[in-house]
């Protein structure tokens, strides 16, 4: 039996008006593996993700989503989950939460075609399994940005992906809503045999889970986890990295670059 | 005089005009509000100016260059700004005071002096014919048959576009369509409040529903029944008085949006003297 090759990337450099922000990029993800991405801002990690997602075209090299081109899997709208760094763009928009839950089932409806009864509840049982059923019929902006990251994870999850892309989930939850969301993307992962790349800068929290790490500053490398090793890490920062531990939560020092 | 007037051919084709037409800009609005493009229909209102004039310069229907012109515009609006090449605001500046200008020329250059100038820029429903009644009819049916089909994926493309992309949403294709709904719908629209006044429509309908509703359909309800309400309101009210239509059906629409930013404030307004 062969292993299915969930994420395939040869040679993909991505630019930006002629900065480049991805270097030739090889990069082979086998489907069900739980892959964290670290790397310094600015390195490259949510165009990686992008490029993935079919979001952004590759300058050079190819991408290939099971076996697929991006552009030809996106039009069947239920094989990527996604959560972009910044999902709520204007904060006044006239919707409630369950309405951009509902959002992640328009791949499943088709064009033209109306939300039905079955839709609703696989929303709502897709809010409940992240905790926030209670909040559905409360606008978006009203929300907490703890409660509305809950929100996008739940539409991302909507989809029913065989591939989850996460840029950032942890950003604006507190300490012990991290936990439980790191949990909880561990057991969705291991409960609906998901494929997950998960953009992170707390390692030391997803260590206990995560299958390969993905070290990127424009370049790639990778690491089998743990241990993970010092060098690895200051060679993508490109600075010395520390650890300090204290209390329960880890934290990771990062000192200045000099570039 | 009410009821003789009620009774006249052009009246009620006025009328009956200022209905569809309410009905296509009110839905519209709703989504040019939610797309932040407010700016657009103003850009692509003023640009049509041009193609109208060309259309007396040529001596064709002024309709079809004008739609022409408010189409190629507004493409070219989207087309600068998916290419990164400028803002979407420069854009629409730069186009559409080229439009107008071309317009001014044009007109200058025409010799039917005894067209109805005055009438494009300014609107004058009461003098529509049959002709065109059948295409203001058309294009609102049209437009608001699209409207009733793509509503999912409008809402969703004015949410979230990269989430729509990775849904399986046609956005380019939308997006486009929407900006030749949008040129189509100033064409016909300017019958009723011309040129210079037709983006009113496009925007404060919209604008006063959100302030009055936090639910994207009962939003277009509102926005159409509030564009209804002040164009009867205003076609009737311009005839008793003897005011021009146009400028009057926008002033009853800016009223009644400075109502609704009203209602919406009052509850904070009067909450803390409610409570003590
Ligand atoms: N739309 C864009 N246009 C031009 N340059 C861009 C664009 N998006 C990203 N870049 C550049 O590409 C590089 C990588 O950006 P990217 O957003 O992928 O970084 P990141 O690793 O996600 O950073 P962060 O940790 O801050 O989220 C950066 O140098 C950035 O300036
Ligand atoms: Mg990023």
């Amino acid at each position: 039996m062969t292993e299915e090759i969930a994420v395939h990337l040869s040679g993909v450099t991505v630019q930006y008006n002629g900065h480049t922000a991805l270097e030739e990029i090889d990069l082979q993800i086998s489907h069900g593996a739980y892959v964290g991405i670290v790397g310094p801002n600015g390195a490259g990690k949510s165009t990686l993700l992008k490029v993935i997602l079919g979001l952004i075209r590759p300058t050079r090299g190819e991408v290939r989503v099971f076996g697929e081109n991006p552009d030809r899997l996106r039009g069947r709208g239920r094989v990527v989950g996604y959560l972009p760094q910044r999902p709520l763009t204007n904060p006044r928009f006239p919707v409630t939460a369950l309405d951009v839950v509902l959002m992640g089932r328009y791949g499943h409806m088709g064009l033209l075609r109306r939300p039905k009864a079955e839709d609703r509840e696989a929303a709502l049982a897709n809010m409940e399994r992240v905790g926030i059923a209670h909040l559905a019929e409360r606008p978006i902006g009203e929300l907490s940005g703890g409660e509305q990251q809950r929100v996008f994870i739940a539409r991302a999850l909507c989809v029913e992906p065989k591939l989850l892309a996460l840029d950032e989930p942890m950003v604006s939850l507190d300490a012990c809503a991290q936990d439980e969301l790191y949990e909880l993307i561990y057991e969705l992962k291991e409960e609906r045999n998901l494929t997950v790349l998960m953009v992170c800068h707390d390692l030391m929290a997803i260590a206990r889970h995560i299958d390969d790490v993905v070290c990127i500053n424009r370049r790639i490398h990778i690491h089998q986890p743990p241990p993970l090793g010092r060098v690895g890490l200051e060679n993508t920062f490109g600075c010395s990295v520390e650890y300090l531990f204290h209390g329960q939560i880890p934290h990771r020092v990062v000192e200045e670059h000099d570039d | 005089m009410m009821i003789d007037l009620l009774s006249m051919g052009f009246f009620q084709r006025a009328l009956v005009g200022g209905v569809a037409v309410s009905a296509l800009c009110g839905s519209l609005s709703v989504f040019v509000t939610l797309r932040r493009m407010s700016f657009i229909g103003v850009g692509v209102s003023h640009s049509a100016f041009g193609g109208v004039a060309l259309g007396f310069l040529l001596g064709v229907d002024p309709l079809w260059t004008g739609v022409g012109f408010a189409v190629l515009v507004a493409v070219l609006i989207e087309w600068a700004q998916s290419k990164g090449e400028m803002e979407e605001d420069t854009a629409i500046g730069i186009f559409f005071a080229t439009s107008m200008a071309m317009g001014v020329v044009f007109v200058n250059l025409s010799k039917h002096y005894n067209v109805d100038l005055f009438g494009f820029l300014f609107g004058n429903i009461l003098a529509i014919g049959r002709r065109e009644l059948w295409e203001i009819l058309l294009v609102s049916g049209g437009v608001l048959a699209f409207i009733g089909l793509f509503y999912k994926e409008l809402v969703f493309l004015a949410f979230d576009e990269e989430m729509a992309w990775l849904s399986g949403v046609p956005v380019s294709l939308l997006r486009y369509i929407f900006l030749v709904i949008l040129a189509l719908a100033v064409i016909v629209s300017i019958h009723l409040t011309g040129v210079i006044l037709v983006s009113a429509l496009l925007v404060i309908p919209g604008a006063a529903a959100r302030n009055l509703s936090k639910d994207i359909h009962k939003m277009v309800g509102i926005s159409v029944a509030v564009a209804m309400l002040c164009t009867l309101g205003g076609l009737v009210l311009s005839a008793a008085v003897d005011f021009p239509s146009g400028a009057t059906v926008v002033l009853l629409l800016s009223v009644f949006f400075f109502l609704s930013l009203l209602a919406n404030k009052l509850p904070c307004i009067t909450r803390p003297f409610v409570k003590s």
